[in-house]
């Protein structure tokens, strides 16, 4: 099959649209001029822009690989409980901060550590210790039906552990309810040159592994007649979409939706090899979420929307129209 | 017909010369036949102000958050206003219960035949309001008088404070920070209207609402000359992209307040005045260099 460069040219252009109407979306909403030297636009908008696009890339890179391991339309980043736990470690983080504030006199030496380590980190640690968490209770990889379910144990327990880490500290849960809906603006430098980093190292990986994904889609016997090893090669892809989401989660919080929509949207225009899908749904999630964030900014200026609950309609959205359309009504008869 | 009818309620007033009746803020009149000796709070600023008004010894139960003044810690602790412990409640025998309107446990103590007053303070005006309404309330021999003897020394505080504020200080734009996830504290919230009494121009105006959730541009293009951290996890503010050239953290005024601090400045009561002494102290520290 042709590949299609269509689609990835138009991605790409749309992609540096975006990032441009990034550029000119400020506080007061609009600006047709553009100033280059303005530190506004060069410490703050820029990197909320980029930063929007990769860790949306992130996600629908994430969301490829779970949706095409676990052969599952439905299958999003947040499977393996990656999400529960991120949200666990910004409770922990804010209440800890809340009562390290009252104690700040006698501030231990492993207090500190806490303090830098802040929500980001803990977010990224939360997220990896979920997964680890799920592939240890699924008992290893080989079983889907397994891994799944432990991932849906994973998710609850820490969900409701998460819930009485917040009961007890109802001063934190503005700002936990800012990190569940997903929060884009204080992306710095730092945080895209780290998103790009496991960007690019994450789809290398995965495109060089992709034959698995391959494999799978003839089911996991054939694969294995294939003469792939599928463990090993599992744990690896496991491993890229732990990394991939924990990196965006813990940088913009759990935005909802993008992870899931974007294959989805990739996929109803290619079919064929895995290799190409991938890298198009991060590409796809980029641009989603570069979208939503633009809009975020603009709508209501210079108040913000939750960018999350703007992926959410977007991303919901998009998904309802295709699904009443007549190639997919096809497919899923 | 509306002579018969005030004559009416005249002799009714009579009747029961020792009840009392007040309008809670739901709109509701609530007739108490005597003076309550025991009453619940589930609202902390409702605590402090029985307490100030020399009423505390009659509180035999607050919510989980009430810590002020020190007595009622030893008070048994009846959860929040979501999450309030009914059959605990109930067993307490309370004359009166005094809440907010959003309490979820109204309609139940209603029909349980306890009295409830739903008394919601959010603003600077609120406090006093709802201080006369529980002097009322309380039955005390000179309501208003005490009420206003209360009422005039957290005004004293005020001005104190606002007095004490340096002059460079007058008329700066300040932030206020509630949360993390960009959180601001405008003019109309409580903590903003302390600010407003001393001077301060707050750069989220009134039509913002009280917590709006802002783009941290806007920070940035109103440039405040002062930083107000009512959340104590936000740190190392210069670190935000683009902020290292804000006015006030460049000239280090930045006010981070302690969890017990924050509690004065999130509750519209009675230490309203404390309130605004620990921020024009705090104004004073950080303009002082």
């Amino acid at each position: 099959m042709k590949p299609p460069y269509a689609l990835t040219v138009s991605l790409i252009v749309l992609s540096f649209v975006l990032l441009c109407m990034g550029l000119m979306t400020g506080s007061l909403g609009w600006e047709w001029q553009l100033d280059w030297q303005d530190p506004i636009v060069q410490d703050i908008r820029l990197p909320r822009s980029v930063g929007a696009w990769l860790a949306g890339a992130l996600l629908g890179l994430a969301g490829a690989l779970s949706q095409g391991l676990f052969r599952n339309p439905l299958a999003d980043p947040y499977l393996l409980g990656s999400a529960s736990g991120a949200s666990l470690g910004v409770a922990i983080a804010l209440a800890l901060g809340l009562w390290g504030a009252v104690e700040s006199a006698q501030l231990s030496q492993a207090m500190q550590w806490w303090f830098r380590l802040g929500l980001t980190g803990m977010a990224f640690i939360g997220a990896w210790v979920a997964v680890l968490l799920t592939l240890l209770l699924a008992r290893g990889v080989e079983q889907t039906l397994r891994l799944l379910l432990a991932g849906v144990v994973v998710g609850v327990v820490l969900g409701a552990v998460t819930s009485l880490v917040n009961l007890a500290f109802p001063q934190t849960l503005p700002a936990m309810q800012s990190f569940l809906l997903g929060n884009t603006s204080m992306l710095s430098d730092q945080a895209c040159v780290l998103m790009a980093g496991v960007l690019v190292l994450c789809l290398c990986v995965s495109w060089w592994l992709s034959p698995l994904l391959d494999g799978l889609r003839l089911g996991e016997s054939t694969a294995q007649s294939l003469g792939l090893r599928v463990a090993p090669l599992r744990v690896a892809l496991l491993a890229v979409m732990g990394l991939a989401t924990a990196t965006a989660v813990a940088q913009t919080g759990l935005v909802a939706f993008v992870g899931l929509v974007a294959p989805h949207l990739v996929r109803s225009r290619v079919n064929g090899r895995t290799a190409p899908l991938l890298v198009l749904s991060a590409l796809m999630g980029g641009v989603l979420l570069a979208t939503a964030d633009i809009l975020a900014r603009a709508l209501w200026a210079p108040q913000e929307l939750p960018v999350g609950v703007l992926t959410g309609v977007l991303g919901g959205g998009y998904l309802l129209w295709r699904l009443h359309s007549p190639p997919m009504k096809a497919m899923s008869s | 017909m509306l002579k018969r009818l005030f004559l009416a309620s005249v002799v009714s007033w009579l009747q029961v010369a020792s009840a009392v009746t007040v309008v809670d803020d739901r709109q509701v009149a609530v007739t108490l036949s005597q003076a309550p000796k025991r009453i619940v709070t589930l609202l902390p600023s409702l605590a402090e102000t029985v307490c100030v008004l020399g009423a505390c010894s009659r509180l035999v139960g607050t919510d989980k958050h009430a810590n002020w003044p020190a007595s009622v810690k030893a008070l048994p602790k009846l959860g929040g206003l979501d999450d309030t412990q009914l059959e605990a409640l109930v067993r307490l025998k309370p004359d009166v219960v005094l809440l907010a309107k959003s309490a979820r446990i109204i309609h139940r103590l209603e029909a349980l035949g306890i009295a409830v007053v739903a008394l919601e303070p959010q603003t600077y005006n609120d406090v006093e309001r709802v201080l006369r309404t529980v002097a009322v309330l309380l039955q005390l021999p000179d309501a208003q008088g005490q009420a206003d003897v209360v009422w005039q020394s957290i005004q004293q505080q005020v001005n104190r404070a606002k007095t004490q504020m340096p002059v460079r200080a007058l008329n700066a734009s300040v932030y206020l920070e509630a949360s993390t996830g960009g959180y601001a504290a405008g003019e109309a919230s409580f903590i903003g209207d302390i600010m407003r009494q001393l001077g301060l121009n707050n750069i989220v105006p009134i039509s913002m609402g009280a917590f709006p959730q802002l783009n941290p541009e806007f920070v940035v293009r109103a440039n405040p000359q002062l930083i107000v951290l009512a959340q104590p996890m936000v740190r190392q503010l210069s670190q935000r992209p683009g902020w290292s050239g804000v006015d006030a953290i460049k000239h280090h005024r930045v006010c981070a307040l302690a969890a017990s601090q924050a509690d004065m400045l999130v509750r519209p009561g009675p230490r309203l005045g404390e309130a605004a002494q620990l921020i024009s102290d705090c104004v004073k520290r950080s303009f002082a260099s």
